[in-house]
């Protein structure tokens, strides 16, 4: 065995010819296997690799702009050189400043943890995990990807306009993106902002229809619905939060496009713009943001559910146990997804939302720390006397579950609307969401990515730049995030380019400094991350078995290589739920072992 | 210069980084994949417990260093704050608990129960009573977090006293603007259509409306200890918040809609300067709503003071219909007429208002 690793690279060739043995392929062209392809794999990897380059992209906006807050006073002549007028004598000007934070926020939300997590997962384990050849539309699956790619390409494109791209903070909330006169950022990056989206949400109603369908209609003989694994069920509520809400964002868009082009007043009412008297009248700014965070609360677990989901495989399998209260995760994750749709306004509290109504919103808010609360210590029995194997995606599964805990108990705070009076608009905010929702999903995607790594690419990613990778990426998020909630109980509010001006808030500059080290060492760490992925994709270490894992899920039942269809034969039958880990003194049972006659209680 | 060079020592550890991951890779096949993963699991399991022993101490000392930077190590400088406060310190009570009992027996067990040959994992698909314990309990701190949160958030949302100071502000790109109601107590009727910066009527007021004709306006917010006051808030562009960090309040400012706040401020701008230690304190009004490229430069002042010096400040002020006469008219005759017919025109009004 040695041999053939340190040798593996002659046999890449060889390996090539051998892609599909399965029984009923047919011959493809480079076209319709690597850019039009139907084969949901395909997809997935396509969704992860675009994921890929606009997470580095997402990531170095946050790097520039954090060198702003962290070094206020340097010039950085390489700056001007490669960004021209919008970082005049080598420092961000404020315009460039708000157009990397809006635009680090739309990627990293949209274009990162949306469709590169949930694209990339929910089209490669929902076949793989239900027993299905493919999704219910392959069609409509690669369309979902095209459409994401065209959103893509515009919010793109919309970078290189000469007033730049959207600036308005990724909430975009009019009258600020409504007029072009507020804002440089307002004109015709805006536009293209709004387009791109409505693109972009095409591309996620397709995919999310397609997931669902599969999910309900394609599960394979034996696999009933509470014999899903958990993955399953959280990309199953995740496409229902989607396919529900996403809608309501696109009429939002189109209404504030007409707004911007048509003259309508949707959200305009008593304007008078750098001394311009607007003739709009009787709209209502604050509809705009009824309607986004009708989409935007969902959003964030549209964002976070998949990651909860493959945390809890990952943290099963590597445990050697049985993920700990099957039905009360996917009860959680059931309420979580109804308690989504019904605290949209908690963003809203201090916007003159009528004090009565916003009671019932803390109320709802808060009753989801109750299946989070479930879920946290159902995580932590199942580690409780497990026996736990370090793999790099359990590194991730455990920081997700540290990080979860941390930035959920913030949410607290937040959510209750006497602290938001104080607290909204802060740092304490900032550090909120970006520990729960951003650094969180980024684990649990990582975890994905290395768990799924070698049924991805049949091989494996290099496990001590992985371990690298890991921990100054939990390091690095603690350090980056813990203090800035100091600055939040400071008032710090975000989105200031500069603080020195201010008597308030001027004393946290060598924190930001320090922070905006700890950041970029974190981005370096993720580049790192990258070379991996790129580089084990082809000089990794091979895969040598089918289940590397000693994992009871179905995808492990495919070939190494597995062609388009999956299964070279008959579609595996499902005889057991998915978590019989450590039962009856056997390691693991896969789902594909009939129940033998002397086996103890069954779930 | 030093740019590139930090570029190149970057790319040298990545080099070298990657030189050892990849002959780590070849040397766990040389001596065995059981062995060097067992390896590996030993030294990620003892990193945990160090990661969980060196984050309580860097949260300690985080809390050292920036724990005196916070507004938690001064009093609120309202009513309204103090509730705010005191609902801070119960949730960080008990969000605290919670934390690090959950953390630490997170890292605990990744240590504890890390892979060893001799044991097997316990088969323990789930237990109702322990999880109804853990539905039940956090539901029970939920309710009284909402309970007391609610009882804070109606008493500061409720109505202001009726004798509480008017003071309006709005907010434009990038600046703030006060009108105070003047003696008759009422703030003249707006009109946005009738907003002209350059012809004295930066803020749209209706001058028919005779209410206006003494109302006053200033660029910073005087207010006067102890005594209440209700802000009405407006925006003539775009969104933008009132951030009233010291007295814990917030509300936005949107165009076409007025919001309303109320609290009572407890200290003067000179006992706060005592209270904090530093002789330049000042209550300042920040921006806490993305407003446009000048968003981080929004800021108004606000002086608390005792009544004398509030009543002083407000007598140098003349009312803005008064200024705008002035303009009109500077010859002095007409301008004393003008003003007598503000008074007298003010004199029905204010009789009206009292009553």
């Amino acid at each position: 065995m040695s041999t053939e690793i340190l040798h593996g690279h002659a046999e890449v060739v060889s390996e090539a010819h051998g892609e599909h043995h399965e029984g009923h392929h047919h011959e493809e062209s480079f076209i319709s296997k690597y850019v039009f392809s139907m084969d949901h794999k395909m997809i997935a990897r396509q969704f992860l690799i675009t994921g890929i380059i606009w997470a580095i992209i997402g990531g170095l906006f946050s790097v520039l702009f954090r060198l702003q807050l962290g070094y206020p006073d340097m010039s950085l002549p390489f700056l001007e050189d490669i960004f021209g007028r919008w970082a005049q004598g080598g420092r961000i000007t404020p315009e460039f400043y708000y157009a990397l934070v809006t635009m680090h926020g739309t990627i990293l939300v949209f274009f990162v943890l949306t469709a590169g997590l949930s694209g990339t997962f929910a089209n490669l384990l929902i076949p793989l995990q239900v027993g299905a050849r493919d999704m219910a539309s392959p069609f409509l699956n690669m369309l979902s990807y095209w459409f994401f790619f065209l959103a893509s390409v515009i919010m793109f494109a919309s970078l290189f306009i000469q007033t730049g791209p959207a600036a308005g903070g990724w909430t975009i909330y009019p009258p600020l993106s409504a007029l072009g006169q507020a804002s440089d950022g307002s004109k015709l990056g805006m536009d293209f902002w709004l387009i791109s989206m409505a693109m972009f949400i095409v591309s996620s109603l397709l995919g999310g229809l397609n997931y669902i369908t599969t999910i309900l209609n394609m599960r394979t003989r034996g696999m009933s619905m509470t014999r899903l694994p958990l993955t399953i069920w959280a990309i199953f509520f995740t496409a229902v939060l989607g396919v529900l809400s996403f809608p309501v964002l696109l009429s939002g868009a189109i209404l504030l496009l007409f707004d911007r082009n048509l003259g309508t007043s949707f959200y305009l009412s008593d304007i008078v713009v750098k001394g311009e008297i607007l003739p709009n009248e009787g709209g209502s700014a604050i509809l705009f943001q009824h309607l986004f965070w009708f989409l935007g609360h969902p959003e964030v677990y549209i964002i976070l559910l998949p990651a909860m989901g493959m945390v809890s495989e990952v943290l099963s399998v590597n445990s050697r146990k049985p993920i700990f209260g099957y039905l009360a995760m996917v009860g959680s994750l059931f309420a979580i997804a109804i308690l989504a749709f019904l605290v949209w306004a908690h963003h809203m509290f201090v916007t003159g939302l009528n004090p009565f109504l916003g009671a019932f919103f803390v109320l709802l808010t808060l009753l989801i720390a109750i299946p989070s609360a479930i879920k946290v210590f159902n995580w932590l029995t199942t580690l409780w006397r497990g026996n736990i194997r370090f793999t790099p995606a359990m590194l991730f599964a455990i920081g997700f579950v540290s990080l979860f805990i941390s930035g959920g108990l913030t949410g607290i705070f937040l959510g209750n609307s006497t602290l938001d009076i104080h607290l909204h608009d802060t740092y304490f905010v900032v550090a909120h969401f970006h520990i729960v929702m951003g650094v969180a999903s980024f684990f649990g995607m990582f975890a994905g990515v290395y768990h799924w790594f070698p049924k991805l690419y049949s091989r494996y990613l290099n496990n001590t730049m992985a371990y690298i990778h890991f921990w100054i990426t939990l390091a690095g998020a603690y350090l980056i995030f813990w203090p800035m909630h100091y600055e939040g109980l400071a008032g710090m509010p975000r989105r200031y380019v500069d603080y020195s001006s201010w008597e308030s808030f001027k004393m946290f500059a060598d924190l930001n400094r320090f922070i905006s080290t700890v950041a970029m060492i974190v981005f370096a760490a993720q580049l790192m991350f990258v070379f991996n992925f790129f580089y084990s994709i082809f000089k990794g270490r091979r895969l040598r078995t089918e289940n590397p894992w000693g994992s009871n899920t179905l995808e492990w039942t495919t070939p190494i290589h597995p062609g388009h269809g999956n299964w070279p034969g008959e579609i595996p039958e499902v005889h057991r739920w998915p978590y019989d880990y450590g039962k009856d003194g056997r390691e693991f049972i896969p789902q594909t072992e009939p129940i033998g006659k002397d086996e103890s209680a069954h779930h | 210069m030093s740019g590139y060079l930090i570029l190149a020592i970057l790319a040298l550890a990545f080099v070298v980084t990657f030189q050892i991951a990849k002959a780590s890779e070849y040397v766990s096949v040389l001596k065995g994949e059981e062995k060097s993963f067992k390896q590996n699991n030993r030294i990620n399991a003892a990193l945990f417990i160090a990661f969980l022993v060196l984050g309580l101490i860097g949260a300690y000392w985080c809390n050292e260093l920036y724990y005196k930077k916070t507004l938690l190590a001064m009093p609120a400088a309202s009513d309204h704050g103090k509730k705010i406060d005191d609902m801070l310190w119960l949730t960080f009570a008990v969000t605290g608990f919670v934390f690090f009992l959950t953390q630490i027996l997170l890292f605990w067990f990744t240590w504890k129960y890390q892979y060893t040959e001799k044991r097997k994992a316990f088969y323990l698909p789930h237990n109702n009573k322990l999880e109804l314990i853990w539905t039940v309990v956090p539901a029970i701190f939920l309710t009284i977090l909402v309970g007391f949160g609610l009882f804070y958030w109606f008493k500061i949302t409720g109505d202001a006293p009726k004798d509480a100071q008017l003071v309006e502000i709005t907010g434009k790109q990038f600046n703030w603007m006060m009108r105070y109601p003047g003696k008759d107590g009422v703030l003249g009727r707006k009109n946005y259509r009738l907003t002209d910066a350059s012809n004295g009527n930066a803020l749209g007021v209706d001058f028919e409306d005779a209410a206006s004709h003494d109302d006053i306006e200033a660029t910073e917010m005087h207010l006067v200890v102890g005594k209440p006051v209700k802000l009405i808030i407006n925006a003539q562009d775009v969104i933008h918040d009132v951030g009233l960090t010291h007295f814990r309040m917030k509300m936005d400012a949107v165009p076409g809609i007025p919001t309303t706040i109320w609290f009572t401020p407890l200290y003067t701008t000179t006992q706060m300067k005592e209270i904090t230690g530093n002789k330049e304190f000042v209550y300042e009004i920040s921006c806490d709503q993305m407003c446009g490229n000048g968003h981080y430069s929004m800021k108004g002042q606000i002086t608390v003071e005792t009544q004398a010096e509030y009543e002083k400040w407000l007598s140098d002020k003349k009312p803005q219909y008064v200024l705008n006469m002035e303009a009109k008219a500077p010859a002095a005759p007409e301008m004393k007429a003008a003003a007598d017919t503000v008074k007298a025109a003010m004199k029905p009004v204010a009789q009206v208002m009292n009553k």
